[in-house]
């Protein structure tokens, strides 16, 4: 069976005033039918980004390397340019849950407006019934009085029904891939259970395939089937969920869950990665975390072994150098 | 000598909510005659239900909304600032002392701006420096202290990433010297790696700079860390407050229960412990009579379906509060 989505080679690269900063490189990566791939990563190593590729939605000051491919039911996202297709990835067959909520509703349109609107583009049905489907979708996110809700503005709600409104929004047109990207940060954890559970439901009722971006390692471990964990641009490590949090290998995902502050244990000073991200504009050669890791393998802190992701278990794959530094302990 | 910095006297906000233009007015009622100290030098944390009123009540703290009863002061060395009292340049003065770290690193800085610049511009727009050399001090001089160098000062933010972002943040929050910092979800955006350098950063700061801070975050584990003293919001309401680690450990509310039950276990085969919320969420436009959770509560006593049951603050240990009906 093929994938739903798969991504290869993936670069992405912008043109900026002070250089060409390359936000990702050579991610591959694949989604099926009901599953969830989880992202997590430091911030600024391309989550955003990636996910944004997948819609073609990123600026125009981006480029995409030639032999990329993002193929979304067999078809090449990367070469769309027409609106008729390009109207099929953007809230048709995908859609997405932005980071910054607040950007992405109309601050002059009401919220009900900006749901019917979306929904009478990509479905054959009347404004009626998307009243409906909206109101009710607005329900099952757990937002309270959504028929009057419906009739607010995004800035008269609190950040997290402002997520949660996005949310609704995006599940309404039931697409085939959701991206979710920090869907749930700005709720609080009894309505980000609820959250999960409706978006674990719809998967299993539409089958859908979902990225979900977060930082939070709790919110991966109840979602997620497999992750993709995010260094720099760079996938470093990916695997089955289980794989990749109770048997992490690559030394910047043993940091961050060390950096995990642990509610049972208050005592414990909290533990960031030592060390400075470099700056995009000036990418390490050779493996992108050596200018941070604790390991001291001479060839791999030179810059000399170069990024590739090798299966360590079956479906664990890891980047090598962490292999060859033979530092994995 | 008051050793409150900040004291929140039965404090409500509401908005203004209405369907259309023929419709009768509605309230909607953001915050609910709150009354909170805090200590000089606290690092005191605001956790709740989303929609419960957090950013409100800190915006209100910070006079950047209307307070629609009670009063907030402000208890400085010299003098005491009401909130709901005062003029042109009482506000200027109170800006400078109050300062808000925004949410999002990413849309709060100004692209076209230089670091530089987005530290300097509220020396600039509140008048405190008096020339270019002096100003270059200060934002020099913060910008070391919140661990950004020399070099970067000359470029722009999207050369940055989120954490070192949110230290441009940070340090734009800190330069004008403020005493007391609202830092809304400063923190949610970020890895926990860099989450964990922010945090040791603001705790470091607060020793250095002799800060209070009221922290508004969604991530327990985070403020059970670095808060001394919790409150739990729900609908407008504070329902439970009290040092941390006994509120984390000893948490008497149904509420304030079903928060810590819910957070997400980082064992993939540990799905989901939570005591699961059924029933209406009310609204923040028609709140319940009596205690405000008890729509949803999973094990009320007899007297609470009623209604009948007024809320209110009882102290239950020490400098623990708890909703009364529920300290009962
Ligand atoms: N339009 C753009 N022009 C220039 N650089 C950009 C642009 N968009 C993103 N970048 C850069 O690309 C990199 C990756 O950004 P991205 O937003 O994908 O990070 P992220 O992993 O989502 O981080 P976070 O967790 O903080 O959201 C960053 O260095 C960012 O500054
Ligand atoms: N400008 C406004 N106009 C109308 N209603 C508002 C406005 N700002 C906030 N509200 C309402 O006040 C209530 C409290 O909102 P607030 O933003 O304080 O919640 P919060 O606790 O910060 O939630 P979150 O955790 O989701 O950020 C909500 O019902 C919200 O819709
Ligand atoms: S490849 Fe080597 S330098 Fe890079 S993270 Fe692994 S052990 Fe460290
Ligand atoms: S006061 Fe009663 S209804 Fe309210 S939370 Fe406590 S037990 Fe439940
Ligand atoms: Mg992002
Ligand atoms: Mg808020």
């Amino acid at each position: 069976m093929s994938h739903l989505l798969e991504v290869k080679n993936l670069d992405v690269k912008f043109d900026t005033d002070e250089g060409r900063i390359t936000a990702v490189e050579n991610i591959s990566l694949s989604v099926d039918q009901g599953e969830v791939l989880g992202i997590v990563g430091e911030s600024g190593s391309g989550k955003s980004v990636t996910a944004k590729s997948i819609m073609k939605l990123n600026p125009g000051n981006t480029s995409y390397n030639e032999d990329a491919e993002i193929i979304l039911d067999n078809e090449n996202v990367l070469q769309f340019t027409s609106k008729q297709d390009l109207k099929k990835i953007r809230g048709g067959k995908v859609s997405m849950i932005f980071q910054e909520p607040m950007a992405s509703f109309a601050p002059a349109i009401k919220i009900g407006a900006q749901m019917v609107e979306q929904l009478l583009i990509h479905k054959n049905i009347n404004k009626e019934e998307a009243k409906s489907i909206s109101i009710n979708m607005l329900k099952r996110v757990g937002i309270a009085d959504a028929e009057k809700r419906f009739n607010q503005y995004a800035f008269e709600l609190s950040g997290g029904m402002r997520q949660r409104a996005m949310i609704a929004m995006a599940l309404s047109t039931m697409p085939k891939l959701l991206l979710a990207d920090e869907p749930t940060t700005a709720l609080d954890v009894t309505i980000q259970a609820q959250v999960i559970n409706l978006i674990k439901d719809i998967i299993k009722e539409y089958q859908m395939g979902v990225i979900f971006i977060t930082h939070d390692l709790g919110v991966i471990a109840q979602v997620a089937d497999h992750v993709a964990v995010m260094y720099l641009g760079s996938v470093v490590e990916k695997g089955p969920v289980n794989e990749i949090l109770k048997n992490p290998k690559h030394p910047y995902t043993k940091g961050l869950l060390q950096a995990l502050p642990d509610i049972n244990n208050l005592d414990a000073p909290l533990s960031p990665i030592p060390g400075n991200i470099p700056s995009p504009l000036d990418r390490p050669t050779g493996c992108v975390f050596r200018t941070r890791c604790p390991h001291h393998n001479p060839e791999g802190k030179d810059g000399k072994i170069e990024m590739k992701l090798i299966e360590v278990e079956p479906g664990h794959w890891v980047d090598q150098c962490g292999i060859q530094c033979g530092q994995n302990g | 000598m008051d050793d409150n910095l900040i004291s929140v006297n039965n404090v409500s906000v509401n908005f203004d909510y209405q369907e259309n233009f023929i419709s009768k007015k509605q309230k909607i009622h953001a915050v609910n005659n709150i009354n909170i100290k805090i200590k000089k030098g606290s690092f005191f944390g605001l956790v709740g239900e989303s929609g419960s009123g957090k950013t409100t009540l800190g915006r209100a703290i910070l006079g950047a909304n209307k307070i629609s009863s009670g009063n907030v002061i402000f208890h400085d060395d010299e003098r005491d600032y009401d909130l709901t009292d005062m003029n042109k340049q009482d506000l200027k003065e109170y800006r400078k002392k109050a300062q808000l770290i925004f949410q999002d690193p990413y849309a709060a800085l100004s692209p076209r701006m230089t670091v530089r610049d987005i530290i300097a511009e509220p020396l600039e727009v509140m008048k405190i420096t008096n020339s270019r050399q002096e100003t270059d001090e200060r934002v020099r001089d913060i910008a070391s202290k919140c661990r950004l160098n020399i070099e970067h000062l000359r470029r722009f933010p999207h050369a940055f990433s989120g954490g070192q972002r949110q230290r441009i943040s940070i340090a734009r929050a800190l330069v004008s010297n403020p005493k007391f910092i609202v830092a809304d979800e400063s923190v949610a955006a970020l890895d926990v790696s860099i989450q964990a350098d922010i945090l040791n950063l603001l705790k470091q700061l607060q020793t250095e700079l002799n800060l209070t801070y009221l922290f508004i975050s969604h991530d327990l584990s985070v403020v059970a860390h670095v808060c001394d003293v919790v409150a739990v919001m729900y609908l407008g309401h504070i329902v439970e407050m009290g040092p941390s680690r006994e509120l984390f450990k000893n948490p008497k509310h149904s509420y304030t229960k079903a928060l810590l039950s819910s957070i997400p276990s980082i064992d993939p085969e540990k799905r989901s412990e939570a005591i699961e919320l059924k029933g209406e969420i009310p609204s923040a436009l028609n709140p319940p009579p009596g205690c405000v959770f008890r729509t949803r509560c999973p094990n009320p006593g007899v007297d609470c379906k009623g209604g009948e049951i007024k809320m209110g603050l009882i102290e239950v240990e020490p400098g623990h509060w708890v909703d009364q009906c529920c300290a009962l």
